[in-house]
């Protein structure tokens, strides 16, 4: 697998596209949607991160084991935040025990 | 195996190519545990502020959204360069390599400058955690958790960038002496890794931090 060579115009695109969900996550911020602002502004922040690794960074092209490391560095991050919030989240839920 | 000749493959690599790709790989590790570093912090902000939501989207207007919203370009834009400066590497175009790293740093020191008026103005106005923190709201206590997260991802992310400059003038050098050719651009394409890891870190504080309070304050 030699080096893959991106367009200079991808690379212009991405840029381009990360600009306007800028732009589109500071306009969703000016409404009250209640907890939908909160996935937008995340989902919005997920995909700008995604259009990084995958092109800025080169994984699109990358080799498998590239690609693992990268998806299982997100796995981890989702672990780290599953545990500690079901455990915050559910707490006092049943009382004290034996009550 | 004619590779074996050259003088940038280590002994231990049957290819250039096999060389690149052990490169890519430990950037790669190294970059998963920056992700968990940053994740700590940011798992204690989801924490903090599932807590104390309204008093957090109150503190949160007393950042400046301007200035947030401009340094999130000015770094997009500086992933840009640096994008296109290891695409210079990869056709080992040497004076576009220099050309795009010196404005990678200038971005990124336009980044920092703009952090520092930043942190500047929260120092005059006293949003410091500490014992001359004055705020106007309600839950002044519980404002300076959420400023307390400010100044640490912030501060975080700023020492992340000086060192990504430092890298940078590093690779100015190298690719002035022009040591990068189109078989061998290890250093170039890793410092290009973290810097874009820095930018991505940097889109997730941006409306975390600065947009979370937005339509209350306007």
């Amino acid at each position: 697998m030699s080096v893959h060579v991106e367009p200079v115009k991808t690379y212009v695109m991405v840029f381009s596209a990360l600009m306007v969900l800028t732009v589109a996550t500071v306009f969703v911020a000016y409404f009250d949607l209640g907890l939908l602002n909160n996935f937008v502004a995340m989902g919005i922040a997920l995909t700008k991160a995604s259009l990084v690794v995958l092109i800025f960074m080169h994984v699109r092209h990358g080799s498998k084991l590239t690609k693992m490391i990268a998806l299982g560095g997100f796995l981890w991050l989702i672990f780290l935040f599953l545990f500690p919030l079901a455990d915050y989240d559910t707490r006092g839920l049943l009382g004290p025990l034996g009550k | 195996m004619s590779d074996h000749s050259s003088s940038t493959l280590a002994h231990h690599f049957d290819s250039h190519e096999q060389q690149r790709e052990a490169s890519t790989v430990g950037m790669w590790a190294f970059l998963v545990t920056e992700i968990m570093f940053f994740g700590g912090l940011f798992l204690a902000y989801v924490l903090y502020r599932s807590r104390y939501p309204q008093t957090f989207a109150d503190a949160s207007n007393h950042l400046n959204v301007i200035w947030g919203g401009v340094n999130t370009v000015v770094l997009i834009a500086s992933s840009l360069t640096m994008a296109l400066a290891v695409r210079a590497a990869q056709l080992a175009n040497r004076k576009t390599i220099v050309l795009m790293l010196i404005l990678t740093l200038v971005l990124g020191c336009v980044f920092l400058g703009i952090k520092a008026v930043e942190y500047k103005e929260k120092f005059d106005h006293h949003l410091v955690p500490g014992k001359n923190f004055q705020y106007d709201g309600a839950n002044g206590q519980k404002a300076q958790i959420f400023f307390s997260l400010y100044f640490a991802m912030t501060g975080l992310h700023a020492v992340h960038m000086v060192i990504g400059a430092g890298l940078l003038i590093w690779m100015i050098v190298l690719a002035h002496k022009g040591v990068f050719t189109a078989e061998y651009h290890n250093h170039i394409e890793n410092v290009g890794l973290y810097w874009h890891f820095v930018d991505i870190v940097w889109i997730f504080l941006f409306p975390l931090l600065y947009l979370l309070g937005f339509h209350v304050g306007h």
